[in-house]
């Protein structure tokens, strides 16, 4: 199709008529219309960062930073208030560790064995169920803690006798470690898959056994995308909210014995936040304060993740 | 790999003599410490499945359906949550699903990708799918529910959250799905003089279709499930009438699950179980599909 550039002599403008404009501004609208669409999720986190900030502001006008970090009595919602984070903080520290030192091992053993031992026919069999159990609702895993894992576990087989029957950050860690195995499992999987195949022919040529494919060849060049998927795993365990209110109790507590209630960062928000908190009140103002250290604590995992997560990829990409 | 073939090769100075010795107790062990990870991941899921089921069958029944929430346990069913679930989850994935395909869409198929801008909507999504979700319900308390829009404590409000809270489950499922339409198919066609437009929707989003339908259905039934973000939005007040327009309070089955799970009574707790069950019915069918879709009708290219 030539199109002439002339017309009896006076030369012919080549912008699109009718149909063809007609079709461009097709593509124009949509692709505003899709970029609106995207443009929903970065207003997403503007919102959330607003959200939090203004109160949390205003809450630091009222307490101070320094009784909120260095206190070591939380009671914010009793008289006399007391706003020292710390109790909570290590709560959820203890959960998101115990967690942790659960889903490490298992999510990365189920990793290995996925990518490294099992028969496609096994795997194909096997990784819709862990991806069931990412499918899991936390409320059904929170149910479980409280009923099972507390009074049947934790309370028989600690050692040094427990306090409570129902509620334990250690009860509550165990659960959130099998909660976030998925996490663990599939992002390292994925990491180790994309090893390319020539170095575990290599090492298997020199020798090696599997188990040495694995520890020597396939740990060492995936470690990145283990070290992003631990990190965010931790993330998920650190937000974790439904297991800490059901199985971690609502009483902060500052204590070196995991088998203690111990209340959460995200189980506090949870507790304070699902009654009819009066808008503007220091209680409601609290809620933020502790919402805004939360998104803190997880967006510097996030951040650090998907960092990582990138670097791996321009390897071997 | 096969070392027999090589131990055949170099006679009788057998190769795989070094394997039976202290590497051999390795190799072994390590294989069942693998074994072992992938036993606790599995087994804690059929306890959990088995426990739950043991404690709530007495008091299963479709009658829960049909009985308002209720302190006396002969009384007690789980029928507004059901309804609020319905509801809500309906507004969630009207909201969330084509929002997501229209991010995905504009991203693979759009977006110059190097671009300081689409790069930090990529990071800014992938650090969305990994916010907490009660922070979302603080998002929720302070600018849907009061706050500027001021909704209140409604089915449209908890709808809206947990379309932003599945939003980057599905625009990062979707984006996959487009990815994996083979860059082939698109240039035959803006070869062939159609436009971008064009080529994606009659050939780039069928191909992804169900990879997409994959991923809206996990992000669906994690909608379902979900729980923490309406504890802030005024979910877990007593509620005894069935949901009927957006305006409505509402409340859902995790959170009656929460309230039946709270309470010191064995029998509520009973039912607590009995409802489990039934979300998990629920979740387990839609997982099914999900891996359905994705086994039989994903094409590999």
């Amino acid at each position: 199709m030539t199109l002439p550039l002339t017309r009896n002599g006076a030369p012919v403008s080549l912008r699109a008529t009718g149909a063809l404009r007609r079709r461009n501004n097709v593509e124009r609208v949509v692709r505003l219309g899709l970029a609106t669409a995207a443009f929903v999720s970065v207003v997403t986190t503007v919102l959330i960062v607003l959200s939090l900030l203004e109160p949390t502001v205003e809450f630091f006008q009222e307490i101070s930073v320094k009784e909120f970090f260095t206190t070591t009595r939380w009671a914010p919602l009793f008289k006399p208030a007391s706003f020292g984070v710390w109790p909570i903080v290590t709560g959820t520290l203890w959960v998101a560790v115990i967690a942790i030192i659960v889903a490490v091992p298992t999510g990365l053993g189920a990793a290995f064995y996925l990518s490294e031992y099992a028969r496609p026919r096994v795997r194909k069999f096997v990784k819709p169920i862990l991806e069931l159990l990412a499918g899991v609702p936390t409320i059904v895993f929170g149910f479980f803690a409280l009923t099972f894992v507390n009074p049947e576990l934790v309370a028989r087989w600690w050692p040094f006798g427990v306090s409570n029957q129902n509620f334990s950050a250690l009860g509550a860690g165990l659960v959130t470690g099998i909660m976030i195995v998925p996490v663990v499992a599939s992002l390292s999987e994925d990491a180790m898959s994309s090893v390319p195949d020539s170095l575990r022919q290599g090492a298997l040529a020199l020798g090696s056994s599997r188990r040495e494919v694995c520890t020597k060849v396939v740990f060492p060049a995936a470690i990145s995308g283990i070290v992003a998927a631990i990190v965010l795993a931790a993330s998920r365990a650190v937000g974790e909210t439904m297991i800490a209110v059901l199985a971690s109790g609502s009483r902060a507590n500052l204590s070196k014995d995991p088998s203690e209630p111990m209340q959460t960062m995200a189980g506090f928000i949870a507790q304070a936040g699902s009654g009819d908190v009066p808008t503007g009140s220091t209680e409601f103002k609290t809620i933020f304060a502790v919402g805004a250290t939360l998104f803190f604590i997880t967006f510097v995992l996030n951040m650090f993740s998907i960092r990582i997560v990138r670097r791996f990829r321009q390897v071997y990409e | 790999m096969s070392s027999t073939t090589v131990g055949e090769l170099v006679g009788p100075s057998d190769l795989r003599a070094k394997d039976t010795g202290l590497k051999g107790i390795f190799d072994g062990t390590f294989r069942v410490l693998l074994y072992a990870a992938l036993g606790l991941a599995l087994g804690a899921l059929a306890l959990l499945m088995w426990r739950t089921y043991s404690e709530g069958s007495p008091a299963l029944s479709l009658d829960l359906l049909s009985k308002p929430p209720s302190e006396r346990p002969a009384k007690a069913g789980i029928e507004p949550g059901v309804w609020g679930t319905l509801i809500v989850t309906g507004v969630c994935a009207f909201l969330a699903i084509p929002t997501g395909v229209a991010t995905a869409l504009y991203l693979e198929q759009f977006a110059h990708k190097d671009r300081w801008y689409n790069r930090l909507l990529d990071v800014n999504i992938q650090n969305l799918a990994a916010v907490p979700s009660i922070v979302y319900g603080i998002l929720g308390l302070a600018f849907i529910a009061r706050g500027p829009l001021g909704w209140g404590p409604t089915v449209k409000t908890a709808g809206l959250i947990l379309a932003l809270l599945v939003l980057p489950t599905v625009i990062i499922a979707s984006r996959e799905a487009i990815r994996a339409v083979p860059s082939s198919l698109s240039a035959g066609s803006l070869a062939l003089g159609a436009t971008k437009w064009q080529t994606v929707r009659k050939q780039v989003l069928p191909s992804a279709i169900p990879g997409i339908a994959t991923g809206s259905i996990l992000a669906v039934s994690r909608a379902i499930g979900e729980t923490a973000p309406l504890l802030l939005l005024g979910g877990l007040t007593f509620i005894s009438a069935n949901p009927t327009s957006l305006d409505d309070r509402y409340t859902t089955v995790p959170l009656l699950i929460f309230s039946y799970a709270s309470s010191p009574k064995a029998e509520l707790r009973e039912i607590a179980a009995a409802s489990i069950i039934m979300l998990m019915i629920i979740i387990l069918f839609l997982n099914g599909i999900a891996i359905v879709i994705r086994n039989k009708f994903q094409r590999r290219w």
